[in-house]
């Protein structure tokens, strides 16, 4: 990439700190304006090179404690994810092969071994970057985020999270601490296709599916959501209700596909003109639903 | 409040097996400390845009782009170079299978490849072609085509299993120094 004017690939300067807990990290975000959260790094810090983000302060919750972890809560129903846990622990993990398969093949797929290394998926989520794939990967899943903040704890639907383009509901003096997953109930599965042109490289679109099925076969619950088909990750709402009820047949698979390419909303760029990126929402959609129920049929948890 | 966000910290860290101890400021990035402070300069500089992984170092084992890295963040951590790797004038195996199989032309990208090929024999001593393939997968060359590169990391693994590993390209470093003595 070419350098800018006189700027070097350099962060502007700016202050650090490393907090030993997260009222610490809250305390540090509330008494400092703009200060901005370094967790995996991996988006912020290519930004500031770029001197597209120039953040007075870079909080960094690397030293925090107790943030790593991965652990299904049954009495919550849901699988808990610490703010630190980096990529790879999702491609590493027996409990997510084992039981999140989806979440695997997410993680497997972003941006390359080194990058995996470091980025969380909190930070990703946070970041809020519609070309990323953990948020089309939990708008399927229905996930919810914890924020803790001067005021407390709070749980956001992922969904209500994304207002545009790297903007979030999150307050400034919020920190996003967990991401919660439902766990997986009987007859469930989940897939998540990803189009990209070269490793490392964002999707050219990406597409998280993920189905309940009833005793019959028919669907109780279906998730959808879209990566990098608008300025925000969209969770394809119409093409969810319009699976309610329906057994995973070829027609039912074209229509909910095609409900999905109506939700997004691509803009051409170098990864393609508008028509085809709508075109592989849809057949990335078909893609991740038929594996989404074969998954959910063959008694393999999402 | 005990936090106090600071434009210049104090980081000690480890690099192959030395320590120092340096005042930097808060927006250094590794690899600028390792290559100006250090004066360690194996480890390239490609792009700069955290694309292309020649930067490669091990922080504490793992492989990591040292250009997308606070130098602080390495604080009180480990950092292994490309610089790391010969030990007692003796090529690593690694080093060696890029000799014995023409595993660089420009060399450019091959301090980074060593690297995040010790970081993916660490992880998997007898990976497959599929999977060294995908190991080195952040790491990019515009040389090789990757073909020597692969069979370079096959040779170091060999090599590092206790197997005797045949070469296609060169005469070993030993024979050389042998025949140049």
């Amino acid at each position: 990439m070419a350098r800018w004017g006189v700027c070097c690939v350099i962060p502007a300067s700016f202050k650090y700190a490393a907090p030993g807990s997260v009222l610490e990290a809250i305390d540090l975000l509330r008494t400092n304006e703009d200060a901005k959260v370094l967790a995996g790094g991996h988006s912020l810090l290519p930004l500031m090179k770029l001197r597209l983000a120039n953040p007075p302060v870079l909080v960094d919750i690397n030293r925090i404690p107790g943030l790593d972890y991965i652990r299904e809560d049954p009495a919550m129903g849901r699988l808990r994810v610490g703010a630190l846990v980096r990529h790879i622990e999702f491609e590493r993990s027996e409990l997510i092969h084992r039981r999140y398969p989806m979440l695997a093949e997410t993680a497997g797929g972003i941006g390359d071994p080194l990058v995996r290394n470091r980025g969380t998926m909190a930070g990703a989520v946070a970041h809020a970057d519609p070309a990323a794939d953990w948020p089309a990967a939990l708008l399927a899943l229905d996930a919810d985020v914890v924020a803790t903040g001067s005021a407390g704890e709070r749980v956001i639907p992922l969904r209500e999270l994304y207002i545009a383009i790297l903007t979030t509901s999150l307050r400034s003096d919020e920190l996003l601490t967990e991401i919660r997953i439902p766990m997986p109930a009987t007859r469930s599965g989940g897939a998540y296709e990803k189009l990209e042109r070269k490793v490392g490289d964002y999707a050219v679109i990406g597409v998280g599916a993920y189905v309940t099925l009833d005793e019959s076969g028919r669907v109780v619950q279906a998730g959808i959501g879209l990566c990098n088909a608008g300025s925000t990750s969209i969770k394809a709402t119409a093409a969810e209700a319009f699976l309610l009820g329906k057994p995973a047949a070829a027609d039912n698979i074209n229509e909910a596909a095609r409900l999905a390419m109506e939700a997004s909303d691509p803009v051409e760029d170098d990864r393609g003109p508008v028509d085809y990126k709508r075109a592989m929402v849809r057949e990335l959609t078909r893609r991740a639903l038929r594996r989404a129920f074969d998954r959910a049929e063959g008694g393999t948890p999402r | 409040m005990s936090v106090e966000p600071q434009a210049t910290c104090t980081v000690t860290l480890r690099v192959n097996g030395t320590e120092f101890t340096s005042a930097v400021e808060a927006r250094l990035l590794l690899v600028h400390f390792i290559r100006e402070n250090l004066d360690l300069t194996g480890t390239h500089i490609g792009c700069d845009t955290s694309n292309c992984g020649a930067c490669t170092v091990l922080l504490n084992g793992e492989a990591v782009k040292s250009c997308t890295l606070l130098t602080i963040q390495a604080d009180g951590g480990e950092v292994e170079t490309v610089e790391g790797l010969e030990q007692n004038s003796v090529l690593h195996a690694l080093q060696e299978g890029f000799f014995q199989e023409h595993g660089l032309q420009c060399g450019f990208c091959t301090p980074g490849m060593l690297m995040s090929a010790k970081a993916l024999l660490a992880a998997n001593p007898s990976p497959t072609e599929a999977e060294i393939r995908r190991g080195i997968s952040g790491n990019l060359c515009r040389c090789t085509g990757y073909v020597n590169i692969v069979k370079a990391i096959q040779y170091g693994a060999a090599t590092l299993r206790g197997e005797t590993a045949v070469g296609t390209q060169a005469p070993s470093t030993k024979e050389l120094s042998q025949s140049h003595a």
